[in-house]
């Protein structure tokens, strides 16, 4: 049987509100890079989200991603049942993530969800034949995804939540420091998970002055461009995340402006958020 | 003679507008068009010249006085079909093209007195033809479509350039595909121009309309992504790229990325494709405030402030560096701004966003004054020395025009793109590339929706001509 682009094939909860989603889209998968991603609607009337693709097999056809609740989106996103199809997809968008040749380790920092956009990056770099060193970090053990996946083809592998219950109690951006001073070459950091994590992590490198490329996250509406809605100050300029990035050089970017921008629907989104509960209490 | 003379004394008829206080509560549109004795009426007036200077101004080369002529003889749906002879959208093109500069300029009878109102009767015609031809058989026995001859054209971007290519194609027999890379096809029709001046349910019954006539629309699709052009050269025997002026212009300020600053694109894409202003029966928010400054003077200046009057603003101000007389928006389009409830501030411009906690609160500006004028006759301008001032704000929306989106430019080899950042083609719309065309806002710059079906038109007939060798007569 064809199935069309956009059907959900699989769907499971694999940390606590983290869902890992394998859907059908034989020509997205066939043509996305590590570092692109996609846009998607859940319905008509839902908003375009980009979400970033964490594996695609080109032979089966599929996508795989790993969506966090958050708010109605992806509240209706991941209620969604195994069968029924996305009213928009769209992708890759983006551009792809340059992959080069490192001297020394390259440091894969992964935080939350940001783990899933890392996954594609470390392959790639590992297929380069870049040393790859993870470090994961999560509130509590519950909450990591891929962990094994990248465990395996990480070279070394430091895992860290912020209460303890696994690994070393403490935060990424903690640990980075502490490998940086312990001598081993590091060649370039590379970093994906929340804003805030993402702009200590900059800071820190940016003191040992090591390269670092960032991941951004942004609001956008179509990712191509069009709206201008994801523009984050990079240097003295703009740069939209959607076609310019979502990688950028860390030490340019404007994070005061990012985290900041995120948080411009927060009072829309929660309205948006509880109406959405509100309805599937009815149901039940 | 007489009719001359009798049709000279009927003044020129005006659409019925709904009442300013009553429209800003919805989006629903504002002119309600012509009656069927207005339209006779103004009919009337047309002088049929025997060299008709209307059809000259008309970018889509209608006939005119012939669909007028219709008119006066009660044949409505001859009237309409002669339109949709040259021009697939009349419902489209009688709501949003400037006629004050094109047709109705030209008009001979608009020398000593007004002008014709063909654009209100095309409008007219229109949504007669829509009404009464619902179904489409009449357009379709009029249009003599000839059976398919096996060849395919791809057309990238689903706004008006590549309808009107569309069109003129499917009717010569080619099989047309149009690739759009959003969910909803119409480009700047559904996500640029608003409701109250557009309804959307037009832009999909002429979509449909097209799809019954066999042309294939693919949503959700980047070329320069998913495809490449190549791939497209490939599969296709030509191609033709209606892409749009696709990425908005910044000032390049400070505090321009401040949370309630939006670009005129993200603030009406959010509420025409998105449909914000019906949240949160739809999901997509648009921040509702007070105060609204609009940058620009251009028509998506306008519609900008009267969506925001719409979203309940309670202040909204279009600021300009020019005047009034330089503005490039309509005419009429100022005027219903004005009954609306905008403010205008002339010979002003921004230099600063400045906020508090991340959010906008206040715009520095300065005051402009004329100096000199350009080579284009455009008056030129500068600021004054000291005299900066500020506007208090919630949301500002930045409305100075677009430039051509990359994604596919960037993407693609051998095609050659002139200073100003956009394709390059002749007066057929043929570029660089063999058996690749292009047309409307991506070849032009930002420019109005008649033009760019003018230019899918002459792509069309150049597409027909180099795949079949032949001149169309």
């Amino acid at each position: 049987m064809i199935m069309e682009r956009g059907v959900i094939i699989y769907k499971k909860e694999v940390a606590p509100n983290i869902f890992k989603m394998i859907i059908k889209a034989d020509d997205i998968a066939e043509k996305i890079k590590a570092g692109q991603f996609i846009v998607l609607m859940t319905t008509e009337r839902g908003e375009r989200i980009p979400l970033t693709v964490a594996e695609s097999d080109g032979c089966k056809g599929t996508i795989t991603i790993f969506v966090q609740r958050a708010g109605k989106s992806t509240y209706e996103l991941t209620d969604m049942s195994d069968g029924s199809k996305l009213y928009s997809l769209s992708g890759p968008n983006g551009r792809a993530s340059e992959i080069e040749k490192v001297e020394g380790n390259v440091v894969f920092v992964c935080g939350g969800v940001g783990t899933a956009v890392m996954y594609p990056v470390l392959k790639a770099n590992k297929e380069f034949g870049n040393r790859l060193i993870a470090i994961m970090g999560a509130k509590t053990k519950e909450l990591f995804i891929l962990r094994d996946e990248i465990e395996k083809i990480s070279d070394q592998i430091i895992i860290c939540t912020d209460d303890g219950s696994v690994g070393a109690k403490g935060f990424t951006t903690n640990i980075l420091e502490e490998l940086i001073k312990s001598g081993i070459k590091v060649g370039k950091v590379i970093v994906a998970g929340p804003p805030m994590m993402m702009k200590l992590i900059a800071e820190i490198t940016q003191k040992y002055a090591i390269s670092t490329v960032a991941s951004l996250v942004a609001i956008m509406i179509d990712g191509t461009g069009m709206c201008g809605g994801c523009r984050v100050g990079i240097n003295n300029g703009s740069k939209f995340v959607c076609c310019d990035g979502p990688e950028f050089d860390a030490h340019k970017v404007n994070w005061g402006d990012l985290l900041l921008r995120q948080m411009v629907y927060a009072e829309e989104e929660k309205i948006s958020l509880e109406r959405y509960k509100e309805k599937e209490r009815c149901y039940e | 003679m007489s009719k001359d003379k009798k049709g000279i004394e009927i003044a020129r008829q005006i659409p019925d507008v709904r009442k300013p206080e009553q429209r800003i509560e919805d989006f629903n549109e504002v002119s309600r068009g012509f009656s069927r004795e207005k339209a006779i009426l103004e009919a009337s007036r047309c002088l049929q010249c025997k060299k008709p200077k209307c059809c000259e101004g008309c970018p889509a080369k209608i006939d005119i006085p012939a669909f007028i002529k219709l008119i006066t003889e009660g044949r409505f749906i001859e009237a309409g079909l002669k339109i949709k002879e040259s021009n697939p959208l009349p419902q489209v093109c009688g709501r949003v093209c400037p006629q004050e500069i094109q047709c109705e300029k030209s008009c001979i009878l608009g020398i000593k007195e007004q002008p014709v109102a063909i654009g209100a009767m095309e409008r007219y015609l229109g949504d007669f033809l829509a009404q009464e031809d619902s179904q489409g058989l009449k357009t379709v026995v009029s249009l003599n479509i000839l059976t398919k001859n096996g060849k395919k054209v791809a057309a990238v971007g689903s706004g008006p350039a590549s309808l009107s290519l569309a069109f003129e194609l499917v009717k010569l027999g080619y099989e047309i595909t149009i690739f759009e890379a959003l969910h909803e096809f119409g480009g700047v029709l559904v996500y640029g121009i608003p409701e109250f001046r557009l309804p959307k349910e037009i832009v999909k019954k002429e979509i449909a309309f097209l799809e019954k006539l066999g042309v294939k629309f693919i949503k959700d699709c980047v070329i320069g992504k998913i495809k490449s052009l190549d791939d497209l050269r490939r599969e296709f025997n030509a191609v033709f790229l209606g892409l749009g002026a696709g990425t908005p212009l910044f000032f390049n300020i400070s505090g321009e990325n401040l949370c309630g600053v939006y670009s005129a694109n993200e603030y009406l894409t959010r509420v025409n494709l998105m449909k914000a202003y019906l949240f949160p029966e739809y999901d997509t928010p648009i921040l509702k405030r007070d105060r609204v400054v609009v940058l620009g003077g251009g028509n998506v200046a306008l519609d900008a402030a009267r969506t925001a009057i719409r979203l309940q603003a309670s202040q909204v101000t279009i600021l300009y560096r020019r005047t009034i007389e330089e503005m490039p928006a309509r005419l009429e389009e100022i005027h219903h701004a004005e009954e609306e409830g905008v403010n205008f501030q002339f010979l002003a411009s921004p230099i600063k966003f400045i906020g508090e906690n991340g959010w906008l609160k206040r715009i520095k500006c300065q005051e402009m004054e004329f100096y000199d004028v350009g080579v284009n006759g455009r008056k030129k301008v500068r600021p004054i020395e000291n005299s900066n001032f500020f506007i208090d704000c919630d949301v500002a929306i930045v409305a100075i025009g677009a430039t051509s989106n990359k994604i596919l430019i960037n993407e693609s080899k051998g095609l050659v793109i002139n200073k100003m950042g956009y394709i390059e083609v002749d007066n057929n719309g043929k570029t660089s590339l063999e058996g690749v065309y292009a047309g409307g806002d991506i070849t032009s710059g930002s420019a109005t929706v008649i033009l760019a079906l003018g230019a899918g038109k002459r792509a069309a007939l150049a597409i027909y001509s180099y795949l079949s060798n032949e001149q169309l007569k």
